[in-house]
């Protein structure tokens, strides 16, 4: 089970309403490499995992529900005064006939979640190399984002979500490194 | 209307950030490294700082966990402290 704790995992602040930048930010709420498929993933992938790494998976995995909220408050804080005219310059036009105000698990294009986007192979080194290489597709859309973003408050959390990929991946090697030691160990026998 | 967040909050929130990014850290590490003892004593005494921080951020702005709720008999704080996005 899980326990909600009343806080960010860290600050998220913006300098000014800005909804095209909301429009961008939302690919890392419901687009292939963001934090919902992330977190789905590797709490799915838990139960055909080794033992030894069923702890590691829990924890990314959680910790990616803590990334997902703050992509959440991003998306809420730049939008939330805006008027309808403001989203619908902004491209968001199309999203608000649909979910008004609403937050909605799609990609920067407006393609909506799909369980697709995350894989289970029940190979524990493929699937190890699967997270590792969504690590660094989030990582690598952190970047964009960044690079797209004129809002420095903004671009710091941004950047703290970028380095926790960079954790994440080098994890999910050593990950990879301890099965292939268990496995040779194996050989011994 | 909801009364407006003291200004000392965002301190508190960032402190209780830090021990609780430090303690991430160490949980992840650890899930990797799970014999060593460095690691491990530093967990130990970071949960230690979490522990108070955590209970003095409580006692001034309302419970971070629901179980923390019922402090008072009269009122569940619950549902009145700020929610995450609203700060
Ligand atoms: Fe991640």
């Amino acid at each position: 089970m899980w326990i909600y704790q009343k806080k960010l995992q860290y600050p998220v602040r913006v300098s000014q309403c800005n909804p095209r930048l909301a429009k961008y930010l939302i690919e890392q709420y419901g687009g292939a490499d963001g934090e919902l498929a992330a977190a789905l993933r590797y709490l799915n992938q838990r139960y055909t995992i080794p033992d030894r790494i069923i702890g590691l998976l829990t924890d990314i995995g959680t910790e990616e529900f803590g990334h997902l909220e703050m992509i959440a408050t991003m998306v809420y804080k730049l939008t939330k005064d805006a008027t309808l005219e403001q989203l619908r310059d902004a491209g968001l036009g199309e999203h608000a006939a649909d979910h008004g105000p609403a937050l909605f698990y799609h990609n920067a294009a407006g393609v909506p979640f799909t369980a697709t986007y995350i894989q289970a192979k029940g190979d524990p080194i493929t699937d190890l190399y699967e997270d590792i290489a969504a690590e660094e597709k989030a990582r690598a859309t952190y970047q964009w984002l960044i690079d797209m973003s004129d809002d420095p408050d903004l671009n710091d959390a941004l950047r703290f979500l970028r380095e926790r990929e960079v954790i994440h991946s080098q994890r999910f090697r050593e990950a990879v490194e301890i099965l292939k030691q268990e496995q040779q160990q194996k050989h011994f026998f | 209307m909801k009364p407006p967040v003291p200004q000392e909050y965002d301190q508190w929130l960032e402190q209780l950030q830090t021990v609780d990014f430090v303690l991430t850290e160490l949980q992840l590490y650890l899930d990797t490294h799970p014999s060593d003892p460095q690691a491990l004593q530093q967990f130990r005494a970071w949960t230690e700082r979490r522990r108070l921080i955590a209970g003095q951020f409580e006692a001034q702005f309302g419970p971070l966990e629901a179980t923390g709720g019922a402090r008072s008999l009269h009122h569940w704080d619950w549902v009145e402290s700020p929610w995450p996005w609203q700060v």
